[in-house]
């Protein structure tokens, strides 16, 4: 993993002190709301519907053992015993005072962490792959790439107030587990004649406008990576709209503009650009890529997993991914508990996580955008014991992919913006489809639901998925099929008018009995869904 | 409270800024003011004879400006880069950073505060426009020239 | 009838103007009339509130009702987490922000 040195930690140290000063000087009333509002979201505080919400960066999802434990110290001490974990990867706090956010920001720092944009119309917290470093078909582990971009993308001078938000990710491999097309640049490291570079997407991202990033560029050589981001940054700055908020992300200019008089003014930009100097050396990349050096796997281990609990066997089956390295496996662990808050993590369960990372996976933990934690590096050996821990502490839920496994944006349980509440939702459809041969037998099946346009719940991008709305002040619930946040991106498309909380779930198992009657072969929901379109799922749901 | 800061030696010009397109179009003057919007790339071909340019910011969330200095500074216009309009002091350090050397804000700022900004962070992570050698120089001395 | 509420500025709670202060209960909420907007930048200039807006209310036997779902579950809490709303002991006091 990646250590500060004295450079980093003094960058993170004096944004703590700044913002210990932006709000002091909010408390004497120096500074009006007006003009805190946009220095606290710099550093994630958001006001929520009951308080103060603080968004935590966790860069490209990777967190030792000891971070993991102080943010469930903080949720203990700060917060109400909770936290919840975000599809950009991150951690939010839901119950902050205004005051203790300088002291967290403060204790933080102590682990090498911070908030830095995790909100603002700024570069934001760089997403990656979770199994990134471990999995078997990656070119490269992207992590070096990310933190690289996010030094560089730390305070950046010219590009803090940017028309909107900026997403970025980086992968590494062909299948994308980071639902890198949908973020206004996505990198795919891929190898060209012996060296990596990136193929670089632009413009996609979710919202009311979603879009499917087309690629701009087919080869940045790793040396030359930052120029050309600034390059497209640039155009970015000057020309996306700062009309209307809701056309000012860069997915409308490159539509605007058109794919290919984007990419020539980026061309033409990045011409320019890598005369500057811009890059790092490629000693810079190298040093970084020396802290996701493998860790040193031990040899010989034992291959078999003892499968004689069947409970256990299950969980396996559905949990467990395959590692790179002879002997050892990928943990996948479920924060999607049946009758649980998708993401929600308490303050003893974070703490359980960090200390089984300690003992069983090498001191390392991935968040996911699906709101899962991975523990990236345990002896098959061991599984038993960790499944054992996980369970007692209702963690070893088995439906990884399956329909129970809800992406949920807080809703208007918590969010100021939403139209609905998305938990109570995700936890009746998690009920209804609560029999585990029932959840097998549909296969793999992405539910995602938002509480309102902007998408936080990806439901654009879900098999199924749903958005909840603003009906006279009644929640009504948009139903979306087709949609895929994967290798195979694609947007759902909405099936028709919109449904009461329970109305919208039994149209779900309307949709789900087409598929079981209608697939061929192993066709997963997705693949039929593309294969016989639409109509019979709308016949069905609206008959 | 300052109404005008400058990083400048000497004295601040002077002259009142013209439109970008009074300037191109003949004129004869040596100060300009650039409009959020406006394409700083326009005063390219006359950087020689300019000694002010002034960047307007409508609003502070306006991040135009900031590619409008570094353009010009990349460039290689060594005048009076000044930022008026909506400028907070939580931004004067970007804005430093960016190649402007002189402000005029709405509203005043807190000397102070000022201070207190511009001496905040040690380090800077990126190249840019101010000179300054970024974190990833100083980690490799050996490998970065001039 | 019209009632402010806001957050307060330094706990961030979700607060209720009750007439001479506010309160964290909706049912303390007094008719704010045309006054609110006034009272709303007169308290914020105060520091004791942020983010405050008039909103629509009803009188019910239950007492002050949010005309808004939003509001409503402002005032009691998150539906999902009854242990974490003001109404901690009342099993059915999600059903009460529908």
């Amino acid at each position: 993993m990646y250590r500060y040195d004295s450079y980093d930690q003094s960058m993170v140290d004096a944004r703590v002190e700044e913002f210990r000063d932006q709000v002091q000087r909010r408390l004497t009333g120096a500074l009006t709301e007006d003009q805190f509002k946009p220095l606290r979201l710099m550093n994630g505080l958001y006001l929520q519907l009951h308080a103060y919400m603080l968004r935590i960066a966790i860069p490209y999802g990777t967190l030792s053992a000891r971070q993991m434990r102080k943010l469930g110290e903080i949720a203990q001490k700060y917060d109400r015993g909770y936290g919840h974990f975000t599809t950009r990867q991150n951690l939010q706090y839901n119950w902050i005072k205004l005051a203790d956010a300088p002291d967290i920001l403060a204790e933080l720092a102590t682990i090498e962490m911070h908030a830095i944009q995790t909100s603002g119309n700024c570069i934001r917290n760089i997403s990656s792959d979770q199994y990134a470093g471990v999995s078997a078909d990656e070119v490269a582990d992207p992590r070096p790439w990310a933190e690289l971009l996010r030094q560089w993308s730390s305070f950046h001078p010219e590009f803090t107030y940017l028309p909107r938000k900026f997403k970025i990710a980086v992968i590494a491999s062909d299948e994308d587990r980071a639902a890198m097309r949908l973020h206004d640049i996505g990198l795919k490291l891929v190898e060209r004649h012996g060296a990596i570079g990136a193929e670089v997407y632009a413009g996609g991202g979710m919202g009311r406008t979603p879009m499917v990033a087309p690629l701009i560029r087919d080869f940045v050589p790793e040396d030359e990576i930052i120029s050309y981001l600034e390059a497209c940054l640039r155009v970015y700055n000057r020309y996306g709209r700062r009309d209307n908020k809701y056309k000012a992300r860069i997915k409308i200019l490159v539509h605007e503009l058109g794919v290919e008089e984007y990419q020539r003014q980026v061309e033409e930009e990045f011409a320019h650009m890598r005369t500057l100097g811009l890059n790092p050396p490629v000693e810079e990349l190298d040093r970084i890529r020396a802290f996701f050096a493998p860790p040193a796997y031990e040899s010989d281990l034992t291959q078999d997993i003892d499968r004689s609990d069947p409970a256990f066997a299950l969980w396996v089956d559905r949990q467990v991914a395959t590692h790179k390295a002879a002997g050892y496996a990928i943990v996948n662990i479920s924060l999607k508990p049946l009758s649980g808050i998708p993401g929600d993590a308490s303050a003893e369960q974070i703490e359980l996580v960090a200390s089984l990372a300690e003992q069983y996976s090498l001191d390392e933990i991935r968040v996911t955008h699906a709101q899962n934690l991975v523990l990236p590096h345990v002896k098959k050996a061991d599984l038993y014991a960790i499944w054992q821990k996980l369970d007692e502490a209702g963690l070893a839920e088995a439906n990884l992919d399956l329909i129970t496994d809800i992406i949920a944006c807080p809703g208007l349980d918590y969010c100021a913006l939403a139209n609905a509440r998305s938990i109570p939702l995700a936890q009746k459809i998690a009920q209804r489809f609560a029999d585990a041969e029932r959840q097998a037998e549909l296969g793999e099946l992405k539910l995602k639901i938002s509480g309102c346009i902007n998408a936080c719940g990806h439901h654009h991008a879900g098999h199924i998925g749903i958005l909840g709305v603003d009906r006279k002040g009644v929640e009504n619930f948009q139903l979306l099929l087709g949609g895929s946040g994967a290798d195979d991106a694609s947007l759902g498309q909405i099936t028709g008018p919109g449904f009461s909380e329970d109305g919208v779930i039994d149209a779900i198992e309307k949709v789900t009995d087409i598929y079981l009657a209608q697939r061929e072969g192993d066709e997963r929901f997705l693949d039929t869904y593309r294969r016989i379109g639409m109509k019979p799922f709308k016949e069905a749901i609206y008959g | 409270m300052v109404e005008f800061l400058s990083f400048r030696d000497g004295d601040a010009a002077q002259e009142p800024a013209v439109t970008v397109e009074a300037f191109t179009g003949q004129s004869n003057s040596t100060a300009v003011r650039i409009e959020a919007g406006e394409d700083a790339r326009e005063l390219l071909p006359h950087l020689d004879r300019l000694s002010l340019v002034e960047v307007n910011f409508p609003a502070f969330g306006d991040g135009r400006g900031y590619s409008a200095a570094r353009i010009l500074r990349e460039a290689g216009y060594a005048g009076e880069l000044r930022a008026v309009g909506d400028v907070l002091v939580d931004q004067i350090v970007a804005m430093r950073r960016c190649g402007f050397d002189s402000f005029h804000p709405a509203k005043p700022l807190d000397d102070e505060a000022v201070e207190r900004a511009l001496t905040r962070y040690a380090d800077v992570y990126q190249k840019s426009v101010d000179g300054r050698a970024p974190i990833w120089a100083k980690r490799h001395p050996e490998n970065i020239d001039g | 009838m019209k009632i402010l509420t806001g957050n307060d500025l330094v706990s961030g709670d979700v607060i209720w103007w009750a007439g001479d202060g506010w309160s964290r209960q909706v049912g303390d909420s007094i008719d704010v009339g045309q006054t609110g907007d006034d009272l709303a930048r007169t308290e914020e200039a105060a520091l004791r509130v942020v983010g405050a807006y008039v909103i629509d209310a009803t009188i019910t036997d239950e007492g002050v009702r949010p005309a808004h779902i939003k509001d409503r579950i402002r005032a009691l809490g998150p539906t999902v987490r009854p242990d974490l709303t003001l109404k901690p002991n009342d099993a059915d006091a999600g059903n009460w922000v529908i």
